[in-house]
């Protein structure tokens, strides 16, 4: 019997040894893009970002010098439960190096746990909250195109110091609406203003007239939208609808994508402020990819920012592999190499992935067009302010992320 | 206090939708013994053809009012002479299942062209504005469709229960073989019926455009709700959804102010209740 535990033991560290010296120049990498395919966010996300995967892949020249990338995707429905899921079956069956997207503060978080369980690497690009590169910051995370800190900061800060002083959230009732209220609440109060009140409701929400005439009978200067997606949409159409902005009270719109935009059409969605890192519009550089990759693109629609983050990171995941000389399989070890190559990419343009994984690059205060501004199909945004990457988001003496302690 | 009678007011409007909704399953599950799933799909396509008209056509809403429930009346019928008409006679069931399926793959189409974002629709130009009431400001066109919808439904419940059509539609469900012999064609009052609780769908969905985004999961989310609502008010009972309808858009109304947490649940709890209490629904007949 012993002898018989020991063979097997031997057996397997010599299994391990093999597996080791195979992975010294192992060229093999599997992504898997994880994302609403169908549900609120799935324009926004969704089959865009596996484009911008593929385009990625095919842009970083790995292929040609001898790589071998797969890529898979997923839906996971707007479930923690079915995200997990899907994540565990991929690591596990699949064999997947990298996750990547995953928009849904809420399912965002929960893969974030168990990407670090499985050790393997984590590029989100469609989440919101800021959690993931503070309290739930992990080795294996890289937070690439925006957080709550940054949006509550830009637009937050930008309004108070135009006199929107007092202030009443709708706040979509999950993860992602509650960091975005807490962080826009910590900006108002330290810039001297004031929250007046709230209310969450539930995410996927039709109808927001109720929770409008509370917003309406609050008083408050500024109505800070803490959702995302169709609840916004909803909830900026049917304003409109109830005269609040006639009657006064200002619209913060803390997250809007380009897609919302178009959803909402410029008739009423004009004159909004908002915050994004990306915008197709901004340089030669976007325009190119954009043009490229809405000619792909079923839908024809330009990439939003959180697709347009896909493909940098992915493409800064590839440079840190390249640098590796090839796949570890260890998502530790390749986010650690990530974090020593400064950013850079046409999209984005230069940054660095700090510490907790936050990748830090500039943001862009925008104002949604009048409709005779107005020259193409997609032509919305005017921009109005840049914030330098540095300034962006979470200073790392202000994150609670554990990884920063050592 | 004003605050409360703007949240009653404002249940009354998502209540119009239910109850043009619930109706028009009622009426098809009255009348067909069809649990008419792909409802919210129907609705749906209302709304999109609403959109289609004025992007392509140049038609305005007052046409789409009339055209869409057309359009979508006939795309109904065409669904019932197809494959509904196989089904009857059979358990519920498989009723069920192919109109779910229908929705289905009717959304997953849509979704494929149009994404999910939704698109947008105006409020026609006589509706845009609004009122102010003292204790709200009540949008213009909101109250168009409190009313609108009030008199569709009492003008679907006056045909169905006061007229002669109606009293052979009735005759038809409970009989169709004595119906027959009587030289009506069954079959044929079936597929309009099947037509008219469609095109009450499409209605809603023409009314909600400008309301909420034309999205292809516009009627999915509805849906489920305006099921807890026919049961509630009794499966097949006309009078009963239609006042359930209303009666819960004010209760949802009220719960988005005192605790708007459970504003999408208490419908469901309401049918819990219902259920344990008296399970044929509010006004429902005993099957």
């Amino acid at each position: 019997m012993r002898n018989k535990i020991s063979a097997l033991l031997l057996g397997s560290a010599m299994a391990l040894s093999v597996a080791s010296i195979a992975s010294a120049d192992d060229k093999v990498v599997k992504i898997g893009v994880l994302s609403d395919q169908s549900g609120l966010y799935a324009d926004l996300a969704g089959p865009g970002s596996t484009l911008a995967a593929q385009m990625a892949i095919e842009d970083s020249g790995l292929k040609a010098k001898g790589w071998t990338i797969d890529l898979i995707s997923g839906d996971h429905q707007n479930k923690p439960d079915i995200g997990t899921t899907i994540a565990r079956q991929w690591f596990d069956v699949d064999k997947v190096d990298t996750i990547v997207d995953v928009p849904n503060s809420g399912v965002a978080l929960a893969v974030n746990n168990v990407v670090k369980e499985k050790n393997g690497v984590y590029i989100n690009s469609g989440a919101a909250t800021s959690d993931l590169t503070n309290a739930q910051c992990s080795p294996n995370t890289v937070h690439w195109t925006y957080d709550t800190y940054m949006l509550a900061h830009a637009t937050g800060q930008a309004l108070v110091k135009a006199g929107g002083d007092t202030w009443f959230f709708l706040t979509a009732d999950y993860a992602f609406g509650a960091a975005l209220e807490r962080d826009t609440t910590a900006v108002v109060t330290a810039n001297g203003g004031k929250v007046v009140g709230g209310v969450k409701h539930p995410l996927n929400t039709a109808d927001f007239s109720s929770f409008l005439l509370q917003a309406q009978a609050s008083k408050a200067k500024i109505i800070g939208l803490a959702n995302a997606g169709g609840d916004t949409t909803n909830s900026i159409k049917q304003a409109a609808e109830f005269g609040i902005v006639k009657g006064g009270q200002k619209l913060a719109a803390l997250l809007l994508f380009l897609t919302d935009v178009k959803a909402i059409g410029l008739e009423t969605a004009q004159g909004l402020n908002f915050t994004e890192t990306f915008y197709w519009d901004l340089n030669d550089n976007t325009r190119a990819f954009s043009k490229r990759f809405s000619e792909k693109l079923k839908s024809g629609a330009p990439p939003t920012m959180v697709q347009a983050g896909v493909y940098a990171g992915l493409l800064h995941y590839f440079k840190a592999l390249e640098a590796l000389g090839g796949n570890p399989h260890d998502g530790a070890k390749v986010v650690a190499k990530m974090k020593t190559i400064p950013t850079d990419d046409p999209l984005f343009g230069k940054g660095e992935v700090e510490a907790n994984g936050r990748v830090t690059h500039d943001a862009y205060l925008f104002e949604v067009k009048k409709p005779s501004e107005s020259k193409g199909p997609w032509d919305f945004y005017k921009l109005v302010g840049t914030v330098p990457g540095n300034q962006a988001f979470t200073p790392l003496d202000k994150s609670t992320c554990a990884l920063l302690k050592k | 206090m004003q605050a409360l009678y703007a949240q009653l007011l404002v249940g009354l409007i998502n209540g119009s939708f239910y109850a043009l909704l619930s109706l028009g399953l009622a009426v098809i599950f009255g009348m067909l013994n069809i649990i008419n799933f792909a409802h919210g799909a129907l609705y749906m396509m209302g709304a999109f053809v609403a959109y289609f008209l004025l992007n392509l056509g140049g038609i305005n809403y007052w046409w789409a009012l009339i055209i869409a429930p057309v359009v979508v009346g006939v795309f109904g019928m065409i669904l019932e002479r197809t494959m509904l008409q196989w089904l009857a006679g059979l358990d519920h069931l498989y009723g069920l299942l192919l109109t779910f399926g229908i929705a289905l793959i009717v959304q997953g189409v849509f979704q494929n062209y149009f994404g999910s974002s939704g698109l947008p629709y105006s409020i026609p130009d006589q509706l845009k504005g609004g009122v102010n009431l003292g204790f709200m400001f009540l949008p213009i066109y909101r109250g168009w469709v409190v009313i609108f919808s009030l008199v569709v439904c009492l003008a679907t419940w006056f045909l169905i229960e006061k007229t002669q059509l109606g009293a052979y539609l009735r005759a038809a469900t409970e009989n169709p073989t004595l119906v027959r012999a009587f030289g009506i064609n069954v079959p044929r009052m079936i597929t309009l019926t099947y037509g008219l609780g469609v095109g009450l769908a499409a209605l809603a969905g023409v009314l909600s455009a400008p309301i909420n985004q034309v999205r292809p999961l516009m009627g999915a989310d509805l849906i489920i709700v305006v099921f807890a609502v026919v049961v509630i008010g009794g499966m097949g009972s006309i009078m009963g959804s239609i006042i359930t309808g209303f009666a819960l858009g004010v209760i949802e109304g009220l719960t988005k102010y005192f605790y708007p947490e459970a504003s999408n649940t208490v419908v469901f709890v309401l049918m819990v209740v219902v259920l344990l209490v008296k399970p044929t629904g509010l006004t429902g007949r005993a099957a």
